[in-house]
């Protein structure tokens, strides 16, 4: 009899991706500027990093909150009793404050409509758990975060159907790439019970035009179905076009108390927007009842612990914090990102024309030998292992063309970012004159590739981080 | 409008719409009869005190000391700020080492050292309650099934099968001996899922026991495992109360007979543990998974994304659990003090002709007024527990709601008060047998129904526990609280 379920046995957890290999292979050989030097720089982890002194200071000038005291006084007993599904009633109260702040108070949202998760990772697969069976699909436009494929199918049983975009528009959702999709699910027999999109995108670092917001509206509702918008990175819009939320889109229409309106849910997290996702701050924003009652409910499951709860509430209860957090992070953002951009566009690599997130969509087409996945592999293969950076290959996104990488800028220091471009740059200058390279160096290459690929497949099982 | 709700219902799953949450028991009456009237000594002195509330608040004045000695333990202080950012942005599922060893050390302690846990087994998960849910996803299939003896705590029916799809076949276990778990009924449980062609993938127990406070020997244990390994299902073991037992005969692991059982396939043996119960950090959400077979601790890791505990926490946790001293001082303590509490009761409640299960472990007590039922009946217990509630002012848990057999049986809390509100429920029990002796009076029932039936929706707007720091511990209609 077989001892395991299902679900421990198969691979929906999706760690076998490349996506994940690249991780353990960074995790063997770590860039220090110090201690090693030529190791292998981390550019596959959408962390931000930017900001922590902000932070730092902030509790430098905030003890109370820090050491379990308010006003003086100890409240470690009530916050380690306190589990409450519902949350801290002033923590919920300044997260949707701060979600107002972002969209530049634009939308007001209810704290009582809010359900704090452990991380978005839960939101996600909570929010699936209500809205659909197993066996039943959700459209997501590509390329999307891989770790979507184990949030969304893994435990949930559901399924995720690929709203093709392309480079042909910058990759932007379609009428026909939604009605496509849709009949593709049908095809399969999969009733479909949504669209989720990530605004603003990972990979891509763009933000949803009003035209795509009101496109997936009237899609949803024509097709009665729901709209989730994973809102993770919608405080890292660094400059225009700025970040239009679909809630403020619901507003403009006037849909409220629409059906439409009760099949519309947010996803957030502070995982990047303040970054910090070891603290596991996640949260579904619905103006559906039964949805945020079962969701609610659901958290039971992976609740936020409510010391972090309370440092966080004391956090974004300071006005002025935010503010100011708010406007310094994205000014470090759109430098960073310039940098990243200006250094690859010196060795001749272009990025998507973007505006957020905490990575740029690099387009590597033209150094592929062939236009194919393979070819991807193959220079990512290279970018690893030779260059030693590890960044994300499009094909792991679910990126229909090959040749696309997403590439980090916000968890490394201005040095390390500056060291990079100069690694790629020695490696694109390499492969315009690959005819060179002595057949002596490809021997060592290849060799240490396959030593390296054979250590890799050991240790594959073992380790795999949360990130995006 | 109807239909539109209907309609609407359709496009959420099942799980959304159903009540397989278990928030629907009458169970939860109590608790809101409780948040309506909630017991408070001088602005509330007549309200329902609670006693159906499983935590454990008897030591955090050692806590507090030990935090605030400790300031390095927060990365939010001045001395322990220097280590924030890579804590805040450590997220990987393995957990902090130090956490893990913290945790494996601790486990090892309050086993009396007789076993030790290796820190690269510990998964973490959110709460127990994550971690039961996380379990049967990796061992069962959906239409799978559990055994699980009665009584048993009533959010698993919520946490083994809501969103799983796995189910529970209860084993029965009945005041004839003691509730102990016997060889037949376990045998009588497998063979009634057979019959019913549900496959069986595994025997939960719950151990020291909730509701009943006892645990099981080194003899029953033996048999557990003997049982699983004939029918080759997994056996997991909660022991969230570990810590708990405050008198002889001593605490037995799953894992110590495991050690002294070499023929044992060990891949079948899981740990469920949590620091709620134990430490009485129920709102930090440290729930760990212990298994010893390797697939699953794979399996379970890559699942913990979804319930992982606050590196903050993890932090907190690492630091207060590897300072040996405290630990040890720690335990004995809590133990002293939950027995002392564990003799008030049972002493007073003696007095006045009410007995209980005998008992050494956890933050109840099995009280038994089978005795004060008109008829053994279930619906005879529930108007019993009305009258409990509305007269005695106490909220208590009826068997009923942890599947119990027999008639007439009730979970009592202790360790959620203090010494003085202590004294006031006693004194309420005592008044309520001595009335209870004289002719009854009917009860109007009626009447009754109508003031328990709250909506959840008033509790919503309960002010912030934080802010009333006298106040009762914090209160809501969730399944893991008053458990």
């Amino acid at each position: 009899m077989r001892l395991l379920s299902r679900k421990a046995t198969c691979n929906s957890h999706g760690q076998d991706s490349s996506y994940f290999l690249g991780w353990q292979e960074y995790e063997k050989r770590p860039y220090d500027a110090v201690r090693n030097p030529t190791g292998i720089i981390q550019m596959g982890l959408a962390e931000n990093q930017l900001s922590f002194d902000l932070l730092e200071s902030w509790l430098a000038a905030n003890p109370d909150a820090a050491s379990f005291r308010r006003d003086g006084e100890s409240i470690f007993r009530e916050l380690a009793l306190f589990q409450d599904y519902h949350g801290l009633p002033a923590f919920k109260k300044t997260l949707a404050e701060f979600m107002s702040e972002i969209r530049g108070n634009k939308v007001s949202f209810d704290p009582t409509n809010l359900v704090l998760t452990a991380g978005a990772t839960s939101a996600n697969e909570t929010l699936i758990f209500c809205l659909a069976e197993a066996g039943e699909a959700f459209l997501l436009p590509t390329p999307y975060y891989p770790g979507f494929d184990r949030d969304l199918k893994w435990r949930t049983g559901a399924e995720i159907v690929p709203i093709e975009c392309h480079s042909s528009n910058g990759f932007k959702i379609t009428q026909a790439a939604l009605d496509d999709a849709y009949e593709s699910a049908r095809k399969r027999n999969l009733r479909v019970k949504g669209v989720l999109i990530t605004n603003p995108s990972n990979p891509l670092g763009t933000t949803m035009t009003k035209e795509e917001l009101n496109l997936l509206l009237n899609f949803v509702n024509a097709k009665d179905i729901h709209l989730i918008s994973d809102e993770i990175y919608s405080g890292t819009v660094f400059k225009a076009p700025g970040f239009i939320s679909v809630m403020e889109v619901l507003h403009d229409k006037k849909l409220e108390n629409t059906d439409v309106w009760n099949r519309v849910h947010i996803v957030y997290s502070l995982s990047k927007d303040l970054g910090l996702p070891g603290f596991r701050v996640g949260a579904i924003y619905s103006n559906n009842d039964t949805v945020v009652a079962a969701a609610t409910k659901m958290s039971s499951f992976g609740l936020v612990s409510s010391q972090t709860q309370y440092l966080l509430s004391a956090l974004l209860s300071d006005k002025n914090f935010t503010k100011n957090y708010i406007k310094e992070n994205q000014k470090r953002l759109r430098r960073g990102h310039e940098m990243l951009v200006n250094g690859l566009r010196n060795v001749g690599i272009e990025c998507l024309q973007s505006n957020a997130g905490l990575f740029c969509w690099v387009d590597m087409r033209h150094l592929m030998r062939s236009n194919t996945f393979e070819g991807e592999m193959e220079i990512w293969k290279k970018i690893l292992y030779d260059v030693g950076l590890n960044i994300s290959a499009g094909g792991s996104c679910h990126c229909s063309e090959p040749g696309w990488f997403r590439v980090c800028f916000a968890n490394i220091t201005e040095d390390t970012l500056n060291l990079s471009m100069q690694r790629l740059k020695n490696f694109v200058i390499s492969l315009n004159s690959s005819s060179s390279q002595s057949h002596h160096q490809r021997m060592n290459n290849s060799r240490r590739r396959s030593l390296t690929k054979w250590v890799l497949r050991l240790s594959f099982n073992d380790r795999a981080p949360e990130e995006r | 409008m109807e239909s539109k709700t209907s309609e609407r219902k359709q496009l959420l799953s099942k799980i959304a719409t159903g009540n397989g949450h278990g928030e629907d028991s009458p169970y939860f009456d109590g608790w809101k009869a409780y948040d309506k009237d909630p017991f408070h000594p001088t602005n509330n002195p007549y309200g329902v005190i609670q006693m159906g509330l499983a935590e454990n608040q008897l030591c955090f004045d050692l806590i507090k000391d030990w935090v605030l000695n400790n300031p390095k333990a927060s990365i939010c202080t001045i001395e322990g700020v220097d280590e924030f950012k890579e804590i805040a942005i450590f997220q990987d599922y393995h957990g902090l080492p130090e956490f893990r060893q913290a945790i494996a050390n601790f486990m090892g302690k309050v086993r009396g050292n007789k076993v030790k846990f290796d820190p690269d087994r510990i998964v973490m998960s959110g709460g127990a309650t994550g971690a039961h849910e996380m379990i049967a996803f990796c061992l069962a299939d959906p239409g799978e099934a559990f055994l699980v003896p009665v009584p048993y705590y009533p959010g698993f029916d919520r946490d083994l099968r809501w969103r799983t799809g796995v189910q529970v076949v209860p084993v029965h276990c009945d005041s004839s001996n003691d509730f102990k778990i016997t060889r037949t009924a376990l045998e009588d449980a497998y063979e009634r899922a057979k019959e019913a062609n549900i496959k069986v993938k595994g025997l939960l127990i719950t151990n020291p026991s909730n509701p009943l406070g006892t645990i099981i020997d080194r003899e029953t244990l033996k048999g557990l495992l003997s049982f699983i390994n004939e029918k080759s299902i997994h056996l997991v073991c909660d022991e969230i109360y570990a810590a708990t037992v405050f008198s002889q005969p001593g605490f037995v692991s799953i894992s110590e007979v495991l050690e002294e059982d070499p023929e044992c396939n060990r891949g079948l043996i899981h740990v469920v543990y949590s620091l709620s119960k134990d430490m009485g950090f129920p709102g930090f959400r440290v729930g760990i998974v212990y298994s010893y077979n390797d697939a699953v601790v794979s399996c379970a890791r890559k699942m913990s994304s979804f319930g992982l505990v606050s590196s903050q926490t993890q932090h907190l946790v690492a630091s207060m659990l590897s300072d040996d001293q405290f630990v040890d001082k720690f335990i004995a303590e809590s133990k002293k003090r939950l027995a002392a509490r564990y003799k008030v009761f049972t002493q007073g409640l003696e007095e006045v002709k009410i007995g209980c299960l005998n008992s050494n472990a956890g933050l109840f007590f099995w009280m038994d007024l089978r005795h004060l039922l008109k008829e053994p009946t279930d619906a005879e217990e529930m108007a019993l527990w009305r009258i409990i509630i509305k007269e005695v002012k106490l909220n208590v848990s009826p068997g009923s709601s942890f599947h119990c057999p027999e008639p007439g049986w009730f979970r009592v809390c202790f360790a959620n008060m203090d010494n003085e509100t202590m004294e006031i429920a006693l004194q309420r029990i005592r008044s309520f047998v001595v009335q209870a002796k004289k002719p009854k009076v009917p009860a109007k029932e009626k009447c009754w129904h109508g003031n328990l039936r709250l909506s959840f929706k008033a509790s919503r707007r309960l002010e912030d526990a934080i802010m009333a720091p006298h106040s009762m511990s914090p209160h809501s209609p969730i399944p893991q609280s008053p458990l």
